[in-house]
């Protein structure tokens, strides 16, 4: 999120899309409520299934489900061709004037610079022309055929409202209505938020359907500002510390990355990473990318990270691909290249696209490791428990272990959530029985590793064996002195040029500006630098007081980047430095420096008539309409159909789906079509149940026991399902029996004058637990994710129904079909 | 005053006594009786705060447990609820939230570290040390067998692509920062979390 849950309440349109707020994250949705009694907020709701979002919102549209950019490309357009624009926003902190070089272009469903034998782009042409010092050249009248607005003019042109109708079934008339609420936050003072989750991004073209709508909120002034934003309600409890921390197959502790083959030299690596500014003046903040870098190689090698060995650069490991995703990583164990597998508070057998290939794949490791507090799916994918685990224990040479680890109640630490909050909690209780932490299991193994590797040798041990670890309780390390040792210390005495002491030796930083890069200064995360300073644990604050009732709360636990709550909050003001809306000022200029109710993002004491950009962390200074070549498939986002899809690409039929995305061969073969399976399936949660772990609750799995499908009443009458009947739900890679609810929530759509039934799948069930036994919806998913980022396309595929039979009691009987009375504990 | 009926018969028992003592000069011992009843489940509870383990809206919660955390006692979790002073969610929870005891409590919660040799139809219970000294074990050989130290081109890369990982969105940030120590460390590179997905 760029904004806060509480800072929801201050806009005057919430558009739901891509999300269901109000069953999936209930109590933050309550700051919707507030915006609407309050504020007078209008809720807009776009979503395949009338949810209970819908239900209390102004306006509701279906849309079919994979459709999302050609609506909010056709927002875009609506927004040009009727002058909806916060002029001043765009001009100024936009790369809207940017002049784009000669060469790109767009035809024909493809970006200039496709190998179509290789899936990806040559992407050179997709930039800015540049001047003779290197600055990017713009036009500020906007005559230049050449700039940005005028090239995402041309480009979303062909998106008109009979287009969009056509394409996502969504009833033009509802579509025009919201385009016109969404236009009406173009006014300097009224502002939109846009709330999403998953249901944006487990698409083949996920990271382009989150950027159209940053596009839409950058066309209406709506990023930086109060009851603004883009606001990804994330899932899991600590998803976003996980991200923030860097634990993904490329990344790095705050958002640096970890080197490529290629970047053979400490060097070269920085080369790429230096954000010389693209237009003079610019704060281009990641010029310090070499100050975060050092400080962290010294927090994890310390005195083995030197200038000498380029502070241990090539202990990293470097990567021969983007990623090793976890798509690939099963790709890899399905043809025999991976031996072992661990999975800490991870259930990939439901979790995970195409449960087939999965089960397959994992029975070909020879060890797996789980590490959970649950009695997962994962760590018994080995057993026969019937259909909906169909294993050969006798024939599966895995080893497994399951170790049983500590709950939230258990154990203390920070967790940092959708706001980026870093908030503190504490252990309750013991765990039980001989349960121990992920810490505990962590540091077991390594010190382990490090006395095998101490004493017989093996494969390049040096990172192991200097890895720091000067730790209180070296077999358990302290929470508090992990947080430390994120938020960073001085190494030695630090002084100014004139000899005065700026940080004395084994002082906590205040935050990551004093951060060094010549190996004086440690910081294991320098994004968190600021969460536990001299003062304390700044995460563990409870002052819940809120200036102006503002939403901010600034005093509350610690978020990141240094205390801010509102990201881009200099964009909140115009050119000299007064709030675009005066009733909800989030920082102004003063005369002399920046004051508000927020920490200012943006050097506390820059004079508005310096021209310095409200968007420091690029190297423009600008938020960019135009991404370069930061994007697989195109700096402008393109309507691609989902790789299984009911209709043909009606704007460009020769590229039917996402060009730039990694397809493996024989998931490629596995996909179906719409002859064989005509009804569009989509996955989601309940509100009911989290994932998988609430079907081990005992209310929970009263509440919502039982695996099922939802169908529309349209096509329960076609196919003759009861409400309650018992259906089989098929893919081209497997099926589900399961009950069928028919609903009126879901109701058919008509794309490009067909009718379109959808099915919906939740997710919640499994072969584990306190619910009835199931297979889980993943049994039916596409194993293809996002050009970009390879998340799932669990969002949309094919699927067939059928009404049959109840199964047989053997089929529907609770564990395992070789357990032998008391094997399993259960109690 | 809401009392339950359990309640209301030890504060009839009490007032009884209690009128005598006011007879006697202990006037306020009715009024202060009276308001002693009504939190007797949790007045001895220790309270812990915490966050939802579910979502990323993470609501503040109370922890009541079992126990003042002496020495001899063992606790255990009687309550979960709302945590009022939190900025976001005020006291509320979810279906999901206000099932949290169920979860912490869970028959499926698992208490003893278990092993399943290859080929075998059962889990056995094994030591701690057993199941972590295995691992290491098999993760050397492993490691030793397919690390990659340098590619054909003679670049350091120094990965192992042969044994991966995924990692816990529900543990905290400190869970994350030793986890990523441990495994960049090995050279892994086949590491995700839930944000993949």
């Amino acid at each position: 999120m760029t904004n806060t849950w509480q800072d929801i309440k201050n806009a005057n349109v919430v558009l739901v899309m891509g999300g269901n707020a109000a069953e999936a994250h209930p109590c933050g949705f309550k700051w919707v409520i507030e915006a609407k009694i309050e504020n007078k907020a209008k809720l807009v709701v776009v979503d395949p299934r009338f949810t209970r979002t819908a239900s209390v919102a102004d306006v509701y549209a279906p849309i079919r489900p994979g459709t999302d950019i050609a609506f909010l490309s056709g927002v875009m357009r609506y927004l040009l061709e009727n002058d909806s624009l916060q002029h001043d926003y765009v001009r100024s902190y936009t790369n809207a004037s940017f002049i784009v070089r000669d060469g790109f272009a767009f035809e024909d469903g493809l970006f200039t610079g496709y190998d179509a034998e290789k899936h990806s782009y040559d992407k050179s042409s997709w930039d800015y022309e540049l001047d003779e010092h290197g600055f990017a050249k713009t036009d500020d009248s906007w005559q230049n055929p050449r700039c940005v607005i005028n090239l995402l003019r041309q480009h979303v042109d062909r998106y008109t409202p009979e287009m969009v109708s056509r394409i996502c079934g969504t009833p033009k008339d509802k579509y025009l209505e919201i385009c016109a609420l969404i236009a009406s936050t173009s006014k300097p003072n009224k502002a939109l938020t846009s709330l999403f989750a998953l249901g944006w991004t487990q698409h083949s073209v996920g990271a382009q359907n989150v950027r159209s709508m940053a596009m839409v909120q950058l066309l209406l002034g709506n990023i930086g500002v109060a009851g603004g934003g883009m606001n990804a309600l994330r899932g899991h409890s600590n998803i976003q510390g996980l991200t923030d921390v860097g634990l993904l197959s490329s990344a790095m502790p705050g958002y640096m990355s970890l080197p490529k083959d290629s970047e053979v030299t400490f060097d070269k690596y920085m080369e790429s990473r230096q954000f010389k500014p693209l237009r003079p003046n610019q704060t281009s903040y990641w010029q310090n990318y070499r100050k975060f870098f050092v400080s962290f190689q010294k927090a994890i090698y310390g005195s083995a990270a030197a200038v000498e060995n380029n502070w241990a650069y090539d202990w990293l490991p470097k990567l021969d691909v983007p990623d090793y995703d976890i798509l690939r990583a099963f790709e890899m164990m399905d043809n025999g290249q991976m031996n072992g597998y661990i999975c800490q508070g991870f259930n990939p057998m439901q979790a995970f696209p195409d449960r087939g290939k999965i089960r397959r794949s994992l029975a070909k490791l020879k060890y797996l490791v789980v590490m959970d507090p649950l009695d997962t799916e994962t760590a018994n994918f080995w057993q026969d428990y019937g259909p909906q685990n169909p294993s050969d224990p006798s024939g599966t040479q895995t080893e497994v272990f399951q170790l049983p680890t500590t709950c939230f109640a258990e154990e203390s630490g920070s967790l940092v959530n959708s706001a980026r909050w870093l908030q503190w909690h504490w252990k309750a209780v013991n765990p039980p029985g001989e349960a121990k932490s992920d810490i505990f299991i962590m540091t077991g193994l390594y010190r382990r590793l490090k006395a095998l590797y101490a004493k017989e040798g093996g494969a390049f041990p040096d990172p192991l064996l200097n890895l720091t670890w000067d730790y209180t309780n070296p077999d358990e390390p302290d929470p508090s002195e992990l947080a430390k040792e994120m938020n960073g210390r001085a190494l030695q005495e630090v002084k100014d040029p004139t000899g005065a002491v700026l940080l004395r030796a084994g002082q906590q930083l205040d935050g990551f500006a004093q951060l060094r890069d010549d190996g004086t200064t440690l910081s294991g995360c320098w994004i968190f630098s600021g969460c536990y300073t001299e003062k304390g644990n700044q995460m563990a604050r409870r002052d819940a007081s809120d200036p102006r009732n503002a939403g901010i709360a600034p005093n509350w636990a610690f978020a990141w980047p240094a205390n801010r709550r509102i990201l881009y909050n200099r964009a909140s003001a115009d050119l000299n430095g007064k709030a675009w809306n005066p009733e909800k000022p989030v920082i102004e200029w003063n005369g002399s420096r920046w004051v508000g109710v927020d920490v200012p993002d943006y050097g506390p004491t820059v004079n508005p008539q310096d021209s310095v950009g409200p968007f420091i962390m690029n190297a423009e200074g600008t938020a960019r309409l135009f991404a370069r070549a930061a994007l697989a498939e195109g700096p402008f986002p393109e309507h691609y159909e989902p790789f299984e899809s009911p209709s043909e690409n009606l704007l460009h039929p020769k590229v039917r789906s996402n060009p730039a995305a990694r397809v493996f061969a024989k998931d490629r073969d596995a996909m179906g079509v719409a002859a064989d399976f005509p009804y569009v399936g989509t996955t989601y949660r309940l509100t009911e149940h989290f994932h998988y772990w609430t079907k081990h609750s005992l209310i929970n799995a009263i509440l919502q026991p039982q695996e099922f499908i939802e169908i529309g009443e349209a096509l329960a009458r076609e196919k003759n399902i009861e409400q309650g009947g018992w259906v089989k739900v098929s893919s081209k890679r497997g099926e589900v029996i399961c009950k069928a609810f028919v609903t009126k929530r879901i109701k058919p759509m008509m794309v490009d004058n067909k009718p379109t039934h959808v099915i919906g799948c939740p997710i919640h069930w499994g072969f584990t637990g306190l619910a009835h036994k199931g297979y889980g919806a993943n049994t039916l998913t596409p194993f293809v994710g996002d050009a970009n980022t390879n998340t799932p396309e669990f969002k949309a595929f094919l699927l067939n129904i059928e009404r049959v039979r109840q199964p047989s009691a053997a089929d529907l009987a609770q564990g395992p079909r070789n357990a032998r009375g008391s094997e399993r504990n259960r109690s | 005053m809401d009392l339950s009926r359990r309640g209301f018969i030890k504060l009839t028992g009490a007032g009884l006594a209690a009128s005598t003592m006011g007879a006697l000069g202990f006037g306020l011992a009715g009024a202060a009786l009276a308001a002693s009843v009504r939190p007797f489940k949790l007045s001895a509870a220790t309270e812990t705060r915490n966050t939802c383990t579910y979502c990323s809206v993470a609501c503040g919660i109370l922890i009541y447990s079992q126990g003042d955390r002496a020495k001899n006692v063992h606790a255990s979790v009687l309550h979960i609820e709302g945590d009022p002073d939190h900025p976001v969610n005020r006291g509320t929870l979810c279906p999901k939230g206000a099932g949290l005891l169920d979860i912490v409590r869970a028959p499926g919660r698992l208490t003893m570290p278990k092993y399943r040799a290859a080929g075998s139809r059962e889990f056995k219970q094994v030591s701690w040390d057993f199941a972590l000294d295995r691992i290491a074990q098999l993760m050397k050989q492993d490691r030793d067998a397919n690390f990659i130290a340098r590619n054909a081109a003679g670049t350091a890369v120094n990965r192992w692509t042969s044994t991966g990982m995924l990692a816990a969105s529900a543990s905290s940030t400190e869970t994350s920062y030793v986890t990523w120590k441990v495994a960049r460390s090995l050279g892994m590179v086949v590491f995700d979390n839930q944000a993949r997905v």
